[in-house]
This record gives C-alpha cells, sequence and structure tokens, in this order.
C-alpha cells in the first residue's frame, strides 16, 4: 500500500489540471465538487499510505519513491522522490484531511462567486504544491512546493484583486515572503556547499553523526530560519499575515492557519538533526517563538475585525510551536501543530460562517448575540474557543501544556523565562479568544434595523438584515472540525503508553529531542498554574466583554496598530526606499542617463548644423574642392617620391 | 622626325587646365559641361601617349572605357540639362542650388 505514495500529490494535480482545462464548463457548484473530490482522493490516498508505515517496523518507517531524475548534472544528483516517513505523513494527513474539509466548506462560501472555478483551480494547486513540500525527499523539490504554495498564498489573496486592499495585500504577503525564501536559498546552498547532497537522508544522517561543526550548522540552521520566518509569520516578517485576511476565509483557513504557515515549523522539524549542533540557533528560535508568540497576543486583544484577531492569534500560536522547536520539544511542537490545524481551520470557518451570516460584516462591535442566529456556527465555535483557550479536556490543552512543559525542560534560566513568556500568553489567548465569542455570539445585538439604517442609511438592507444559518456545505466541516478540536488531545497524551505521537515521530526527531522530560509533578504544576490562569482569562474576557463593547482603556491604539511595527517599516524601509526610487528617477535617470542620450543628440545635431555648411549647392565650390583635394594629393605623392 | 612625347604631355595638360579652369569659373551649365570634356579628352591623351612611350597595350584600352563611361555620362548630363532648361530658360549654374544643406 505504502507504494500508492506518489498518488497523494497526484490527485490534487488531476484536479488542478481538469480544472484548468475545463472548470468554466464545469462552473458553479461541480468544479468544487471535483476540486474536494481530488483532496479527498489525496487524503485517502495518504491514510492507506499511513496504513503501510505503521505496518512496517518502527525502526523502518522511512521510505524513498523515486518518481524520476530531475536533475543529474554530473556529481550533483536531484530526484524527484518522495520521502514517506512518519513526519510528513502526519503533514500530509492533516494537510489533505483539513484540505477536504475546506474545500467542502469553500463549495458552499463561494457559491455565486464570478471567479468560482477559479478559486478551486488555486486551490487545488495549492493542496498540491503543500504535498510536494511536505513529500519531498530533499531540499530543492521541497523549495519547489514552498514557493508553489508562496505562489497560491499570493494569488488567493489577491482573489478579489478588484478591490485595492487585497490586490496589495497579496503583493505584501508575496515581497514579505521573498526575504525568507532568501534566507532558505541561503541555508541550501550552506548546506550544499558543506554536504555536497541536497538529499533529506544523505545531509540529515551525515549531520546526526556529526560530520559538521557547530559554527556551519548554527548559520545554515538560521538560514533556514529567516526562511521559516518569512513562511511561518515570526517577528520579524509577520507583518504579511494580518493583511492577508483580505482573502476569502477558507484560504485564510487552510493557508494561513491550518496548512501553509506551519510549512515553517515541519521545516525546522525536519533539519532536527542539524538543529541538535546549533545551540545558538536554537536559543536565538526558542526566543524569536516566545517574543512572538506574546507580541502576537497582545496585539489580538485590541482588534476589531473578526478574521484579525483570528490572524494574530495564529501568528500567536506559530511562535509557541516554534518556540517548542527551540527548546527541542519537536512532539510536542507537531502536535500543537495538528491540534492547532484543527481548532485554528475551525474558528477561521466559523468565522467566515458568521461573516456569511452577517452579510460580509466583519466588525465585532457591528456583531453581538449571534448565538441565537447561528447555533452550529455558535456551537463549534466555542468548542474551539476552549480549545485555544487551553480549558481541558480540549485538545489545545494538552499541545499546549506539552510545549510549556518543553520550555521548562530547556537548559538554564532561559526554559523558566521562556515559559514564563508562554504562561503569559496562554492567559492572554484565553483573554482575547473569550473577547471574541463575547463579543460575536454573546451580548446585546447591535446589528438590528437602526445600526444598519445608520451605517449604510438603505432600506435595502433591512429586508436581509437578519444573520441566518449557513448550508449544510459550510456547517459540515465545522462540526467536523470542532470534534477533531474536542478530542486531538487522545493523539498524545503525557500518560505512557498513551503518547501515540511521542513514539511514532520518535524516529524522526526522536535523537534531536529534549531529552530533559520534566517529572510528572513538575508537569502538573504547571498545567495546573496555566489553566488557572486560562480560566481567569476566559472570565475577564467573557465578563467584560459580555457587558459593553467599548472599552477604549483595554484597548490603546499602540496595540491596536500592531505595536506600530507597519509605522515602523514604513519609516525605516519604504521612505528610504522611496527616497531612493526618486533619487534614482529624477538624478539617475532624468540626469545621467536621459543626459547622457539627449547629450550625443545634442552634439550629433550642433556638428550637423556646422558641418551643413559646407554643402552650398554651387557646383563650382565642390568642383574647387575636388580640383583643390587632386592637387594636394598630387603634391602629397610627388613629394614622397623625391 | 618624331614628335616628342613631352610634347604630347604639355598640350594635354594645358587642355586639362583649361577645362578645369573653365569649369570653375564659367556659369553657363552648357559651357561647364564642355569643360568636363575637354578635362577627359585632356586624362585621354596622357593615356595614349603613356601607352607609345612605354609600348603598352594598357593605357589605349583604358581610353577605350573613358570614352564609353563619357559617352554614357554624355546621355545623363546633356538629359538633366535639357529637362533643366526645359523649366527654365536662364538657368546658371549658381541658380541651381535646391540642394544646399
Amino acid at each position: 500500500m505504502i507504494h500508492a505514495a506518489w498518488l497523494i500529490p497526484a490527485c490534487p494535480l488531476v484536479g488542478f489540471t481538469l480544472l484548468v482545462l475545463a472548470g468554466r464548463k464545469l462552473g458553479d457548484p461541480i468544479a468544487g465538487w471535483l476540486g474536494t473530490l481530488a483532496t479527498a482522493g489525496a487524503f485517502l490516498f495518504t491514510v492507506l499510505t499511513f496504513a503501510g508505515l505503521i505496518g512496517r517496523a518502527a525502526g523502518n518507517r522511512t521510505f524513498v519513491q523515486l518518481l524520476y531524475n530531475w536533475v543529474p548534472v554530473g556529481g550533483f544528483k536531484i530526484d524527484a522522490a518522495l520521502q514517506i516517513d512518519p513526519l510528513s505523513i502526519t503533514m500530509a494527513l492533516f494537510v489533505t484531511g483539513v484540505g477536504t474539509l475546506i474545500h467542502l466548506y469553500a463549495i458552499g462560501y463561494m457559491k455565486g462567486d464570478p471567479r468560482y472555478p477559479r478559486f478551486f483551480v488555486y486551490l487545488n494547486l495549492f493542496v498540491f504544491s503543500m504535498l510536494t513540500l511536505v513529500l519531498a525527499n530533499n531540499f530543492l523539490v521541497m523549495f519547489l512546493g514552498w514557493e508553489g504554495v508562496g505562489t497560491c498564498s499570493y494569488l488567493l489573496v489577491s482573489f478579489w484583486f478588484e478591490r485595492e486592499s487585497a490586490a496589495s495585500a497579496g503583493k505584501k504577503a508575496f515581497v514579505t515572503n521573498r526575504v525568507g525564501d532568501w534566507g532558505f536559498m541561503m541555508g541550501m546552498f550552506l548546506v550544499f556547499s558543506h554536504f555536497g547532497s541536497l538529499t533529506f537522508v544523505d545531509v540529515l544522517n551525515s549531520a546526526a553523526v556529526g560530520h559538521i561543526s557547530q559554527g556551519t550548522a548554527t548559520w545554515i540552521c538560521l538560514a533556514f530560519f529567516l526562511g521559516v520566518c518569512g513562511k511561518s509569520a515570526q517577528l520579524p516578517l509577520f507583518v504579511w499575515l494580518p493583511d492577508a485576511m483580505e482573502g476569502p476565509t477558507p484560504v485564510s483557513a487552510l493557508i494561513h492557519a491550518a496548512t501553509m504557515v506551519t510549512a515553517g515549523v515541519y521545516l525546522l522539524c525536519r533539519i532536527n538533526p542539524l538543529l541538535a549542533h546549533a545551540p545558538d540557533a536554537q536559543v536565538t528560535i526558542a526566543i524569536v517563538g516566545a517574543a512572538t508568540a506574546f507580541f502576537a497576543a497582545t496585539v489580538a486583544c485590541a482588534q476589531d475585525d473578526i478574521k484579525r484577531v483570528l490572524a494574530y492569534s495564529t501568528i500567536s500560536q506559530l511562535g509557541y510551536m516554534v518556540m517548542a522547536i527551540g527548546c527541542g520539544a519537536y512532539v510536542a511542537g507537531l502536535f500543537h501543530m495538528v491540534t492547532h490545524a484543527f481548532f485554528k481551520a475551525c474558528l477561521f470557518l466559523c468565522a467566515g460562517s458568521v461573516i456569511h451570516g452577517m452579510h460580509d460584516q466583519q466588525d465585532m462591535k457591528k456583531m453581538g448575540a449571534l448565538a441565537k442566529w447561528m447555533p452550529i456556527t455558535a456551537a463549534t465555535f466555542a468548542v474551539a474557543w476552549l480549545s485555544i483557550a487551553g480549558i481541558p479536556p480540549f485538545s489545545g490543552f494538552w499541545s499546549k501544556d506539552d510545549i510549556l512543559a518543553g520550555a521548562w525542560a530547556f537548559h538554564g534560566d532561559l526554559g523558566k523565562v521562556l515559559w514564563f513568556v508562554g504562561f503569559l500568553t496562554a492567559g492572554l489567548t484565553a483573554y482575547y479568544m473569550s473577547r471574541q465569542v463575547a463579543l460575536v455570539f454573546l451580548g446585546k445585538a447591535r446589528w438590528g434595523a437602526d445600526a444598519h439604517a445608520n451605517e449604510h442609511g438603505g432600506a435595502e438592507h433591512a429586508e436581509h438584515a437578519d444573520p441566518h444559518e449557513s448550508p449544510w456545505q459550510m456547517w459540515i466541516p465545522l462540526v467536523v472540525l470542532a470534534g477533531l478540536a474536542l478530542v486531538g488531545g487522545l493523539l498524545n497524551l503525557p500518560y505512557k503508553p498513551l503518547d501515540l505521537m511521542e513514539k511514532w515521530l520518535d524516529p524522526v526527531v526522536g535523537a534531536a529531542s529534549n531529552v530533559r522530560h520534566i517529572s510528572h509533578a513538575g508537569k502538573a504544576i504547571s498545567a495546573i498554574a496555566t489553566t488557572a490562569l486560562c480560566l481567569i482569562g476566559v472570565g475577564a474576557g467573557l465578563r467584560i466583554w459580555t457587558s459593553s463593547a467599548t472599552h477604549d482603556g483595554l484597548e490603546p491604539s499602540f496595540l491596536r496598530r500592531a505595536w506600530m511595527i507597519d509605522w515602523l517599516y514604513a519609516q525605516t524601509i519604504e521612505k528610504p526606499g522611496l527616497l531612493l526610487a526618486n533619487f534614482s528617477s529624477t538624478v539617475v535617470d532624468k540626469g545621467i542617463i536621459d543626459g547622457a542620450v539627449n547629450g550625443v543628440a545634442t552634439l550629433v545635431r550642433g556638428s550637423g548644423a556646422r558641418l551643413r555648411k559646407l554643402q552650398t549647392g554651387y557646383v563650382r565650390n565642390y568642383a574647387l574642392g575636388i580640383a583643390a583635394g587632386a592637387v594636394v594629393m598630387i603634391a602629397y605623392v610627388v613629394m614622397r617620391a623625391s | 622626325m618624331t614628335v616628342p612625347g613631352t610634347w604630347y604631355l604639355t598640350v594635354a595638360a594645358v587642355l586639362f587646365t583649361i577645362g578645369a579652369v573653365g569649369l570653375l569659373i564659367r556659369r553657363n551649365v552648357l559651357v561647364m559641361f564642355m569643360c568636363v570634356e575637354l578635362m577627359l579628352n585632356a586624362v585621354n591623351l596622357t593615356f595614349v601617349t603613356f601607352s607609345g612611350m612605354l609600348n603598352d597595350i594598357g593605357g589605349q584600352a583604358i581610353v577605350f572605357f573613358v570614352m564609353v563611361v563619357a559617352a554614357a555620362e554624355v546621355v545623363i548630363g546633356l538629359g538633366i540639362i535639357v529637362a533643366i532648361f526645359r523649366r527654365r530658360t536662364d538657368a546658371t549654374a549658381d541658380d541651381l542650388h535646391m540642394l544646399k544643406g
């Protein structure tokens, strides 16, 4: 069964091809069903491969399937090959699983969009690229997928490109990611110059037995980490993710919450034997992750847009995962990645359902009391909310707790500091998610006919002002994801022998993992403290924001504007960039380049104006010239001869 | 008694000079044209003279070419001149300076 692995990426590729060729003819909703079917097929084959992998002995679970020799250049060989191992198949499972649900959701969500088939073209291309990224057996093919998902992200963020903001958000995502891609490429070059190969098996095995110096490993890891900062929206390259919310909501759920943004975390897990040799890089990664987690959580407390809250929350949770990787708690990071994919996809899809039901209203301050109108959405949102808030026994509690335990075990005082930052972040997360629940689903309705009349002054809104529950294609994924968010913790309970994921991933990341596990008592204390803080956060969030929707003191503009980082970038990068562009347009282009061109033209014209005086038009003058010239020439010849 | 070659050359030089000076100082197009012919024939004369002096048939052969070219040139040149005189009656060469730069 494991040999069917090549069918995993082939399914969405076939779907993509069919949709490109015939999408417009199939139209709404058949194109959507075709796209969903392709992704579901990929999921099916992933499950089969997974079953095949389980059938093998734990030490023998790495399987490379060669598709063809891609680049055979002398000693430099790159194969298009798939690497099936516990890590990649875990990624593939949730990418295709969550992807299928979101495809199904999009059938309902995108209904009536003029570019409906194109949306599924992009979505299938994305799933294909993501699977390429995840299943690649070398850095170059992985990079291909890495760039592919970046392209799809760009295309989908600016899917509604008629809107200026969507178009520029797509551009921002693309440009910011270029910075990260540069890091990825530098990392690849370093790996190749050191190991002479880009294949994971060669490089990582060689690194595992210590054929690398600490300095080289540090530089490689830091270069790759720059790529991670771009793709996984870490400080300082996170700025594109909040703006990426301009894309349709299924895109936000699939690409900007569940899958693509976790590619960076996956990359870090993949290169764990290198990271094991680079303690400085690990410390950097852990600190950046913790800082991002805390920073984004504070910003999420002061956003009004329902999707922007979730965007900052995603950044924060990604920070958590990165911190876990930095601390060497790979399994905890991956565990959180999976549970996060469940509950954050659910939250985003619920948000989409709310936006859908509220007729494209995204401002939470204009919502409220929606639980009555949208019961399914509200119930599923509540499950995901409790999960991300870290309330036991929801899945987020288990994974978050694993990460905090991993941070505590990280060496020295730094581990305690990281733990504390993570602890605070957990409280903030509980608070801002409760704030969102209170603003959207509880409290007083702020979207009544009056509000609409004030906003739009139109009776045209009055007739469909009432929010409504979404169609079944939309709420079924919600229910499934909420169910997964509820029980996802079972994947990796902290009690032996129930730590399934720990055992499953051990062959890939076990050797590099942080070995100094903390005691059960320590873990329990950490869990109890965190849960207490989370409960306080939930209580505070609900109490404050249910009673009233305006608390200016709790939403300082510093936080609203995300610590002014966009402004900072505008001042330090955009402004000098504009100055430079102005300089080269006015001085270099107009002055020097145009000056040179015009100068040559003026010279030619000037000399022409003087030379044309010779052309008198009198035949005798020409004849005189000829005669004089002949005389001179003859005189010269005669003189030379004598 | 044979005439020495230098005499012929002298005559040719005189003819050439008359032609060249005539070309430079006259304004009448037809006269200028005749001056050109004079110069051509002066050159022909030197060719023939040198051919005799050096016992080389090449000089005389070239004269034939020159005469053919001159004949062609006369046809075209006279054609142009007749065309000019049809448009204006009293044209001198100096009136024809339309190609001034």
